[in-house]
């Protein structure tokens, strides 16, 4: 598998904080990663150094096999949609896309003027005049524009709303279609991701708590139900992720590396949202995924 | 030509649903055999869906030997006249819909219709195929 982007205990410090540390990651090409964990994981400053936005403060990263704050090559092919929508907004449509054709050599103009007519902008329209969501499309028709090879998003729909969440969603499933590019997309709505990615990351902490073709990660993954029962009671060859207990009922989370064998518990499907909240739960509480009535057991 | 939609709350990957929606259209009749599918774009673009989902239930579905791609034009539905509904579907149709309607003449609401038809149909089918 070949990665687009590659982290090794990548570390990014402000004054004495670190936003990242020690992270170590690796985003294969050719998909739509979506990257998800609370707020604070590190996700964004991830996005800011893959983009050479920042320059790492400890460990390599690699993209596109460059290296990005110092490789302008690297930088040209790949294309970043803030997570607050940059555009300057005493600037017209127009004049944007002029800005892009000037410092960009891959630029696509006509695939840019196209954009903006589809999406019925009015080019002579300065951005601050344009709403959420046009703003949103104009960023996005930029980043394609560029005929990126990684294409990066930071919650590029958080401020949107439904129907411009889905129009913004249409048109980058539909580049994915067109052009050969990898995506990651930052966000919190998994329904999103459940839609649009086909991997996913779960980061917390600036550590990955889950990678993995997203199909794969439902189907091996299960709820089991059944009577309440401590740790040592749990199946043999599964991984519990997560477990909660009532005064009669265990329902676990389990990452399947077989079958599971005693008739005792009840199988069902997990949702991909079930399950991202069960790793950032275990990723909050790393020494015991125990749940009793809510509380975490020490 | 069928019309993919994404049901959020099922539980069901995007991927299966898709598979699912095209079986389910075969056998009630909706596609036809040599009907076209939508392209892989179209459906990205109506339902905001990741490419790779599509092709891969495209995949499957040619696997499953329902339909088959042709390089350049299209994906089309290629099925025998027993793996398409029976000629009986419609009569079968119009029974349930007389049964539907006398079920909410007795007071059924549509919950419990759909509670009843379930479990009944878990009863018969129980005893067809053990």
């Amino acid at each position: 598998m070949t990665a687009v982007l590659e982290a090794t205990d990548l570390g990014k410090r402000y004054r004495r904080k670190w936003a990242l540390s020690d992270c170590t990651l690796s985003i294969p090409q050719g998909h739509v990663v979506g990257l998800v964990g609370p707020n604070g994981s590190g996700k964004s400053t991830l996005l800011n150094l893959a983009a050479g936005l920042l320059a790492p403060s400890a460990g390599r990263l690699d993209v596109l096999g460059g290296t990005p704050a110092r490789d302008a090559t690297a930088v040209g092919r790949v294309g970043f949609v803030a997570q607050e929508l940059p555009a300057y907004s005493a600037f017209s449509v127009r004049d944007h896309l002029r800005l892009g054709a000037h410092l960009n050599p891959r630029w696509d103009a006509e695939l840019a003027k196209d954009r903006i007519e589809d999406l019925g902008l009015d080019p002579s329209q300065r951005a601050g005049k344009l709403s959420g969501g046009q703003r949103a499309q104009l960023a996005l028709t930029l980043a394609i524009a560029k005929r990126p090879e990684l294409l990066l998003l930071d919650e590029p729909v958080a401020s949107l709303d439904p129907l411009a969440r889905r129009e913004f969603l249409q048109i980058l499933m539909e580049t994915v279609a067109d052009q050969e590019v990898s995506i990651v997309l930052s966000s919190h709505l998994v329904s999103d991701i459940e839609r649009v990615c086909d991997y996913l990351i779960v980061l917390i902490d600036s550590r990955v708590q889950l990678a993995g073709d997203v199909d794969d990660l439902v189907s091996s993954h299960h709820r089991l139900i059944g009577s309440r029962r401590d740790p040592a009671g749990y199946p043999a060859n599964q991984e519990v992720i997560d477990a909660s207990h009532t005064d009669r009922q265990s329902s676990l989370i389990v990452r399947s590396h077989g079958p599971v064998l005693e008739d005792a518990w009840t199988i069902e499907p997990v949702s991909l949202e079930d399950l991202v909240l069960a790793y950032m739960a275990r990723g909050k509480h790393p020494r015991s995924g125990d749940h009793f009535d809510g509380e975490v057991m020490a | 030509m069928i019309e993919f939609y994404l049901d959020q709350k099922s539980g069901v990957t995007p991927y299966l649903q898709l598979v699912q929606q095209v079986r389910r259209a075969v056998k009630l009749g909706l596609l036809l055999d040599g009907d076209q599918l939508p392209t892989v774009k179209d459906v990205v673009g109506k339902i905001a869906i990741n490419p790779n989902t599509v092709s891969k239930a495209y995949r499957e579905l040619e696997h499953q030997g329902l339909v088959v791609a042709r390089t350049g034009v299209g994906t089309f539905v290629a099925i025998a006249p027993s793996d398409g509904p029976p000629a009986t579907l419609r009569p079968l149709r119009r029974d349930l819909e007389r049964w539907i309607a006398r079920a909410r003449d007795a007071g059924l609401d549509d919950e419990g219709i759909e509670a009843l038809f379930i479990e009944s149909f878990r009863d018969a089918s129980s005893v067809v195929a053990p």
